[in-house]
């Protein structure tokens, strides 16, 4: 539907554009990291694409993903073959102009998991942004405010990252007549 | 009075004051919320303020955090569905439609859903959308002193929840939409006291416009509060009812139409100044371009012995109770079904539908298993709820009620 839109990312940035793809009608564009503010900014202003809405920000956590490799076979994702990157910070935008929509993939690995803050260029990416840091431990350079949003400052840990269990509990309040949260 | 900003700003020193012209002027913070009358479901805000006027608010949400991602993930896609009805719990039909066609893009099978099941998906999807509204528009008048029109909206409500309750057996969390279909039939007769429904609904909503359209405490509390330009509302994301009070012309059932909405009429109506009186009146003509929409269905919903509500395929499905109970493959087919899940081939998708309160989008990533490897959901009222800090500097306390009832924040949705 947006393919335009794919092509004309790798013929302006042909090297910050790492692959682009169509996954069920959805246009995916591979960023590189320290290109991404200058590719989004050119995104939002140029008459083509305005992209003038954010819809959303959020994390893949791609540990223990399992996908299909070169040959077909679906298989853990290696993250050592793949470049160490454990994260994949998801960007969705969509154009009210043209009704074209993107999604901007960044690669950052688990111990540098940085991406700078798109906040200057869409507002609603402040608490999407601050959501996404919450639940995934990502640190958006550059965001005003970069707080958890649903949890509680003490709180330890990203819950959604897939190493976190889900039945571990952590109490605000700790009660010595109920049993240790350490376990 | 000095000008707020160097009354409260610029000022350096008390000393400095003319202690016989102006009070002195100490910003003060206050707590609202989380548990507060005016607060729909939980959410607290760190006030600043300057006598009555807020000079900063710190919206904290996640009070009502359950974990809807992670326990997705651990859930198979079937058992997804109680999840989602309690996301927007005034609208959950919406939440699962929604759900059920990001899951059906994964698998390939959007374009072989049965006719009447779409059909039928539109129809609980659109009493869904006049249950979120009446119940938004109801609550915000009762908060600004209008209690019969709340009584007359919850009244018409209780219509459509008795309604919705005979199809899916549960009034509120109805878990009723299904991967390929819906879970169960109308029952017989159910459209014909739909539309004796919706004539009497259409009888409510004159009552209550005339309560409300021209009413001077109404008006004054609502028009020109909580005023958003087109510019931010289109930074901010905004979307639904409250984007279109803005004058944003985006409706995804025009704009990226999905089901059976480019077969129905309906117009998509749209307001001039953003404010709070705009999105109300927004609201009230959804819910009359609704009420069109389901009389449209009633007359075009295929019927017929070769009508199916869910598609008939053994990957999505499930076998008729009758051949699982005396078939062995069928009964192997539900046990698979049940324990291990739709298999949904590996991918990602992200897939929107109109909701009550704008675009309610479900990004899911699949590995392959019966189970979602992520199921991200992008929850208009959290969106929402994010340009709230910005309407509300500068305005006064008591505003804030009208502005968080017309953003309509549905704490399920926002906290997930």
């Amino acid at each position: 539907m947006s393919q335009k839109v794919l092509d004309a990312l790798a013929k302006k940035f042909g090297d910050a554009v790492e692959r682009t793809e169509t996954q069920h009608g959805d246009e995916v564009a591979w960023i590189k990291r320290d290109k991404l503010v200058e590719v989004a900014t050119w995104l939002r202003n140029d008459p083509a694409m305005a992209f003038d809405q954010g819809m959303f920000v959020t994390a893949i956590d791609t540990l223990d993903l399992r996908r299909p490799d070169a040959n077909g076979a679906i298989r853990v994702v290696d993250l050592e073959a793949a470049g160490a990157t454990r994260f994949e910070v998801c960007y969705q935008l969509r154009s009210l102009r043209h009704r074209h929509r993107v999604r901007l993939k960044i690669r950052v690995t688990e111990a540098d998991p940085r991406v700078p803050s798109m906040t200057g260029l869409w507002s609603s990416f402040i608490w999407q942004e601050r959501e996404t840091f919450d639940m995934y431990g990502i640190k958006f350079d550059g965001h005003p405010d970069l707080r958890r949003i649903y949890l509680y400052e003490e709180f330890v840990g990203y819950p959604l990252r897939k190493d976190y269990p889900k039945d571990k509990r952590q109490p605000l309040v700790r009660r010595s007549d109920l049993p240790s949260s350490e376990s | 009075m000095a000008d707020l900003k160097t009354l409260v700003l610029g000022r350096k020193d008390v000393q400095d004051m003319d202690e016989e012209q102006e009070l002195p002027s100490e910003l003060m913070t206050i707590n609202m919320g989380p548990s507060h009358p005016a607060m729909h479901g939980t959410v607290r805000i760190v006030l600043t303020v300057d006598g009555e006027r807020i000079v900063k608010g710190d919206i904290q949400p996640g009070y009502l955090h359950r974990c809807f991602e992670k326990e997705s993930e651990h859930a198979t896609y079937t058992q997804v569905f109680p999840y989602t009805d309690r996301l927007n719990y005034v609208s959950p039909m919406i939440n699962n439609v929604g759900y059920a066609m990001a899951v059906e893009k994964l698998l390939g099978i959007t374009k072989d859903i049965p006719r009447r099941a779409e059909y039928v998906r539109v129809i609980v999807s659109e009493v869904s959308r006049i249950t979120d509204h009446l119940t938004c528009v109801g609550a915000s008048a009762m908060e600004l002193g209008g209690f019969t029109p709340f009584l007359y909206f919850l009244k018409a409500r209780e219509w459509l929840y008795v309604l919705l309750e005979e199809v899916s057996g549960a009034r509120l969390t109805h878990s009723y939409v299904r991967v390929g279909g819906v879970s169960k039939d109308l029952p017989d007769g159910w459209m014909d006291k739909l539309l004796a429904r919706l004539d009497e609904i259409e009888a409510v909503m004159v009552e209550v416009e005339t309560m409300l359209n021209n009413n001077k405490i109404f008006r004054d509390r609502m028009a020109g509060v909580g005023v958003f330009s087109k510019e931010d509302a289109i930074s901010f994301g905004l979307t639904g009812p409250v984007g279109r009070a803005c004058g944003i012309d985006y409706d995804v059932r025009k704009d990226f139409p999905y089901s059976i909405y480019p077969e129905l009429e309906f117009d998509v109506p749209l307001g001039t100044t953003g404010d709070c009186y705009d999105r109300y009146l927004v609201r009230v003509e959804e819910i009359k371009q609704s009420i069109r929409i389901l009389r449209q269905c009633a007359r075009q919903l295929p019927t017929g012995p070769g009508e199916r509500h869910i598609i008939d395929d053994p990957r999505v499905a499930l076998p008729p109770k009758r051949d699982a109970y005396n078939t062995i493959e069928s009964m192997i087919r539900h046990f698979k079904h049940i324990v291990d899940g739709i298999k949904v081939p590996a991918g990602e998708a992200y897939t929107f539908v109109e909701g009550g309160n704008g675009e309610l989008g479900f990004f899911i990533v699949a590995d392959g298993t019966g189970r979602p490897f992520k199921c991200y959901v992008r929850s208009p009222s959290f969106v929402h709820l994010s340009s709230v800090e910005k309407t509300m500097h500068n305005h006064l306390i008591a505003d804030i009620v009208p502005i968080f009832g017309m953003i309509n924040m549905i704490g399920g949705e926002c906290d997930k």
